[in-house]
């Protein structure tokens, strides 16, 4: 037994249950309804603008974008554009492709000691495979979603839901996403679980949003498939949300107010979190500053005024010394620079010489 | 370096992409659709099951008459009160309810539902017994 991960499951069920007796129990509808949902999104907003801000107002003193290709150099060298960019356009599909196809996930590799002691780097593209599954089985409920909150449907959202379901079996239609979105949550959730390693350094704030997404779906292909509800109700209750003038319909089931609840929690806990990295991807230096490190000056934004001994000043104050020791000097001083240059090499030649003189 | 400009532009997008819906519908109150009974509808007086039943479970209903009467080739249903119907959307259902366009598809366009039944079961000449 891992606390880590008991913690976070009893938590999410104990967050269902609270949605559930509130509104089942004690009726406090209008409280899961609306108050909180509102709270939500405020705290969402808000914590979300603080974050990038935070992020934002760090100062980025060096260039530290990764190199995964060969910086442009000579022009008969080919410069990799897009893994090693020299240009802000090079930058821009950089990260698109890093946002839309996690290509530094792509790259994961893991290291296994074979049998005869030899070690082996591998690639390995679950995680990559799974993460892809997940995010966009999740962008596209989150997309199908807007149904609820938009009046009348746009028809971009009509032909999203039709891909969706195109393979036309269930009744209800059923949708792909919904059911990738749960398989991806588990697929993640048992590779934290059962890879020892992964295991050991996942905490509480990993399992968590697992475990609060995983319940998100459940509980709405639950509603979609199986214990059914008002839908029309349910659209009532988040129309009233998005313009401003909030009902709440009766004979609403409670399943419903424990998925909200659930999407509620995920919204406030949102900015205070690791799923911040919606907002972070982008702000990855490693990815989105271009590879000039030598080709343009870059002067550290804190640099405060270092007083300086320059060269020049140091041979203007030991010249004398210098040229009396041997020292090439850039600058001979004025009177008779030929006659001393020639009897100072001449006393580093034959010092003992010089002495006798 | 300093890309505060930038960072302000990506999140002033974000804040008008997330809140798309509170702008899309202006504040105002779409009014919630309400289905109405057909005189035919009115004159039966009640449904195959319930009222409350019938709004959440009646995709599930036609679902499982359709199994039923496609795989076990069982015609008929007697529901609880003792009353026996014909499985069938367009014969059964849409006799009483043949006013599609203010009964079904006012809620089925309100969810943004497009059951695929009537691509089929609509219209289609009446069997004969």
């Amino acid at each position: 037994m891992n606390d880590k991960y008991m913690y976070s499951l009893i938590a999410v069920f104990l967050l269902a249950l609270l949605a559930y007796l509130g509104v089942e129990a004690a009726g406090m509808d209008v409280i899961f309804g609306v108050v909180l949902p509102y709270v939500a999104v405020l705290l969402f907003i808000g914590g979300f603008v603080w974050r990038v801000m935070g992020w934002a107002s760090s100062a980025v003193p060096f260039r530290i974008p990764t190199t995964c290709g060969q910086q442009k150099s000579f022009d008969w060298i080919e410069p990799a554009r897009v893994d090693n960019p020299s240009t802000t356009w090079g930058v821009v599909v950089r990260m698109f492709l890093e946002i839309v196809t996690f290509r530094s996930l792509f790259r994961n590799t893991r290291m296994k000691v074979k049998s005869d002691g030899r070690i082996t780097y591998s690639l390995e593209l679950f995680l990559w495979l799974g993460a892809l599954a997940f995010h966009y089985a999740f962008l596209t409920t989150l997309v199908r979603h807007f149904r609820f909150f938009l009046e009348p449907v746009p028809i971009c959202l009509q032909w999203l839901e039709n891909l969706d379901s195109f393979m036309q079996f269930g009744l209800p239609v059923v949708y792909m996403s919904g059911v990738v979105l749960l398989a991806a949550v588990v697929y993640l959730l048992l590779r934290r679980l059962l890879i020892v390693q992964v295991r050991y350094i996942s905490l509480a704030s990993d399992f968590f949003p697992l475990f609060l997404i995983g319940g998100i779906a459940f509980t709405g292909i639950l509603m979609r498939y199986l214990s059914k509800v008002d839908i029309v109700g349910i659209k009532s209750l988040t129309m009233g949300l998005v313009t401003f003038h909030p009902v709440v319909p009766e004979g609403i089931s409670g399943l419903f107010y424990v998925h909200l609840f659930f999407v509620t929690v995920l919204l406030a806990y949102f900015p205070f979190s690791k799923l911040m990295h919606l907002g972070g991807v982008f702000l990855s230096p490693t990815r989105n500053l271009p590879t000039d490190t030598r080709a343009r000056r870059h002067i550290n934004p804190w640099n405060y005024p270092v007083h300086v001994h320059t060269y020049e000043e140091y041979e203007d104050e030991f010249r004398e010394k210098m040229i009396d020791v041997g020292l090439p000097v850039d600058k001979m001083p004025e009177p008779e620079p030929e006659e001393e240059a020639a009897s100072a090499a001449a006393e580093a030649e034959t010092p003992e010489a010089g002495e006798k003189e | 370096m300093n890309d505060k400009g930038k960072i302000i532009t990506g999140l002033v997008i974000f804040f008008i992409i997330f809140t798309f819906p509170f702008w899309y519908n202006r504040g105002k109150a779409a009014s919630v659709p309400e289905p109405v009974l057909s005189p035919t509808a009115k004159k039966a007086g009640e449904c195959v099951r319930s009222k409350d039943y019938m709004k959440a479970e009646h995709m599930q209903l036609l679902d499982d008459w359709r199994d039923t009467v496609v795989r076990d080739g069982q015609r008929m249903v007697t529901n609880k009160h003792g009353k026996e119907f014909e499985m069938s959307l367009s014969n059964t259902c849409m006799n009483c309810h043949d006013n599609k366009a203010e009964f079904c598809d006012r809620c089925h366009n309100y969810a943004s539902v497009r059951p695929y039944c009537w691509d089929c079961h609509i219209d289609n000449p009446k069997e004969i017994k």
